[in-house]
């Protein structure tokens, strides 16, 4: 087991070199073209941790305004990607582009100035912070008062703060929460919380949106309001991703399904098509 | 999950109710201070009281850090002893006023915090804590080698009063409300930053520095503002001690020191502002009080500390209130 762990991230360094000095400056130039209506696209990543493949030449790109879902039994790397598209981990080898551009080396922050918001499979709300505040904090991105703002409470940050919380609380209601604003987010049932986590997401007016399991713990009724609120959203034109086990959820919304397992895109296609695909049929029955 | 339970009953009062309960609060301590400084005579008493206004300083500094941010600052006597040491050299030595000397102090402290920051705030957790107990010993360190220009392990003898025009600061009073004036500022200062964007952000950190980062926050950047304006404000009460007490020496700004403010801002209840005017006048008066005790002092200043630790986790500002709020609620 050893062995094989030290002998593998060597190899794939070497690819690593060659897959982002040769391919992407001059690849995503000519694409760019072809692929205009595309928001995201992935190429060839894979990540590994210790010896432990977690992604392996992942290929796949969303277009712009649909919802993608992302499926997979457990361990199947999907929170992986997420996190490599967010930024919080560096691919080992291939490259992303968001809007055509690559995102290697942006740190996280900027990603959400960029476009990209995420919630997380467990909910990861400011709990000792109102509704409102964790909402407000999702609008970081957007607005600019700093310590000398805060310090002087000139008028323009005092227009902002105003704005802001106008703007929040339009937010709180656009996701049925208008009763809890001035609550603690953790006090919140579960179910809120995770729609609280969306709401915050929706703060930083991201054009693409990674849902990490937001059924995950909802009972169908709060299940079926999460869809409608999904549907929502993306008639707002804000693209999607969905990370979900709820598969009548998954595939009920998704205009897109990518089937991970074990690392490796198992399949691509509509929701249709991954329900009579037989490879991922043998995924989820056949050898677990 | 406890901790959060815990808190949230009181957490909105901090910014959303802000108005009319600040106000009330902000009188109610002007008031307080003013009746101290106008009823006391007593210039012990008085001597104490004015500790009591420095150290608050301090433990509002830590506590934007800590009690906010979330970080941990093993060293932060560093500044302090900057603030003071720096007029010190600059007033007594070189005959600069005081006042020029203050805006260096400051400066300076804001300067070692960015250097220092930028590294050690990347840390988290204990190495922290480490990172910042190492920088408070070197400091120290200098300021008792140094002894050229800081007067060594012996002190520094000679710092000169602070006057403003024909207001001589000599007068114990006036120097009370001097340092209490800058007390009051500066909670008005911290509270304007908590309510602000700023403010949220930092909480954010508190409560999960992943989530924050994920929504866009620059943690990084934000924790190494509030550390250079935590050793700011521990710059001017370097100040304020050195034309007080126009004699200061290494000790004063050792790591015994850096752990008493961590204490203070533990003890008053992290993330309160209040709670860091509990903290400071707490463990300014219990020393006072247990001279009786002579050599016993320091058992039972700890044995108090741990009582408060093991039936106050959350300090003694939520201590109080949550007792207040279970008699209040008994028929």
């Amino acid at each position: 087991m050893i062995d094989m762990g030290m002998e593998q991230p060597e190899t794939d360094k070497t690819e690593t070199v060659n897959a982002n000095d040769t391919a992407s400056p001059l690849l995503h130039e000519s694409e760019l073209h072809s692929r205009k209506e595309r928001i995201l696209e992935v190429h060839s990543l894979s990540k590994m941790f210790g010896g432990v493949t977690a992604l392996d030449d992942i290929t796949f790109s969303v277009e712009k305004g649909i919802i993608c879902g992302l499926i997979g039994p457990n361990g199947a790397g999907k929170t992986t990607l997420f996190n490599m598209i967010t930024g919080i981990y560096a691919p080992d080898s291939g490259y992303i582009l968001f809007k055509g551009k690559s995102i290697r080396k942006i740190p996280v922050h900027a990603l959400v100035k960029a476009g990209i918001a995420r919630t997380f499979q467990h909910v990861e709300l400011f709990g000792s912070m109102t509704l409102l505040e964790n909402v407000l904090v999702g609008m970081h991105v957007r607005t600019r008062s700093g310590f000398w703002g805060a310090v002087t409470r000139l008028p323009w940050v005092l227009r902002e703060e105003r704005k802001a919380r106008e703007r929040a609380e339009e937010l709180i209601n656009f996701t049925g929460l208008s009763d809890y604003t001035h609550r603690s987010a953790g006090d919140l049932p579960i179910g809120r919380q995770k729609m609280a986590e969306i709401a915050r997401a929706l703060a930083s007016e991201p054009s693409l949106l990674l849902l990490d399991e937001p059924a995950a713990g909802l009972n169908a009724v709060e299940t079926e309001a999460l869809g409608l609120l999904i549907e929502k959203v993306k008639k707002k034109g804000i693209t999607m991703m969905l990370v979900e086990h709820d598969m009548s959820l998954a595939m009920g919304i998704s205009d897109k399904v990518i089937v991970l397992d074990r690392g490796r895109k198992l399949a691509e296609g509509t929701p249709r098509e991954i329900q009579n695909n037989q490879d991922v049929m043998d995924a989820y029955l056949g050898e677990a | 999950m406890k901790d959060t339970e815990n808190v949230t009953g009181y957490s909105g009062n901090i910014v959303i109710i802000s108005n009319r309960r600040d106000i009330a609060a902000n009188a109610i301590f002007v008031t307080a201070v003013l009746m101290c400084g106008i009823a006391v005579q007593n210039t012990y008493y008085l001597q104490i009281m004015t500790f009591i206004g420095i150290n608050t300083l301090l433990a509002l500094g830590l506590n934007m850090l800590m009690g906010y941010a979330g970080q941990v600052s093993l060293g932060h006597a560093a500044f302090y002893g900057i603030g003071a040491y720096t007029t010190a050299v600059l007033s007594g030595t070189f005959g600069v006023s005081p006042w020029a000397a203050l805006v260096c102090a400051v400066a300076g402290a804001v300067l070692v915090a960015f250097v220092v920051g930028l590294p050690t705030l990347r840390l988290s957790g204990y190495y922290l804590g480490m990172g910042t107990l190492g920088f408070g010993m070197i400091v120290n360190i200098i300021f008792r080698e140094w002894s050229s220009v800081t007067g060594g392990s012996s002190g520094f003898v000679g710092i000169p009063m602070l006057e403003a025009g024909s207001l001589s600061f000599m007068d114990g009073k006036n120097y009370f409300f001097l340092v209490w004036g800058v007390v009051f500022g500066a909670i008005l200062l911290c509270r304007r930053i908590l309510s602000s964007r700023m403010g949220r952000a930092l909480r954010s950190i508190h409560d999960g520095e992943k989530a924050s980062m994920a929504v866009g926050v620059n943690t990084h950047f934000l924790k190494l503002q509030i550390f250079m304006f935590s050793a700011a404000l521990g710059a001017v009460a370097g100040f304020l001690y050195a034309h007080f007490v126009m004699f200061i020496s290494p000790e004063s700004f050792g790591f015994m020191v850096s752990v008493k403010m961590v204490t203070m801002v533990v003890i008053g209840g992290m993330a309160s502002v209040w709670g860091a005017l509990l903290g400071a006048s707490l463990l300014t008066l219990l020393p006072e009080m247990l001279h009786g005790f002579a050599e016993y002092e320091m058992i039972v200043f700890g044995l108090i500390l741990m009582l408060v630790m093991i039936f106050m986790p959350q300090g003694l500002t939520r201590g109080l209130l949550d007792i207040y709020g279970h008699w209040k609620k008994r028929p």
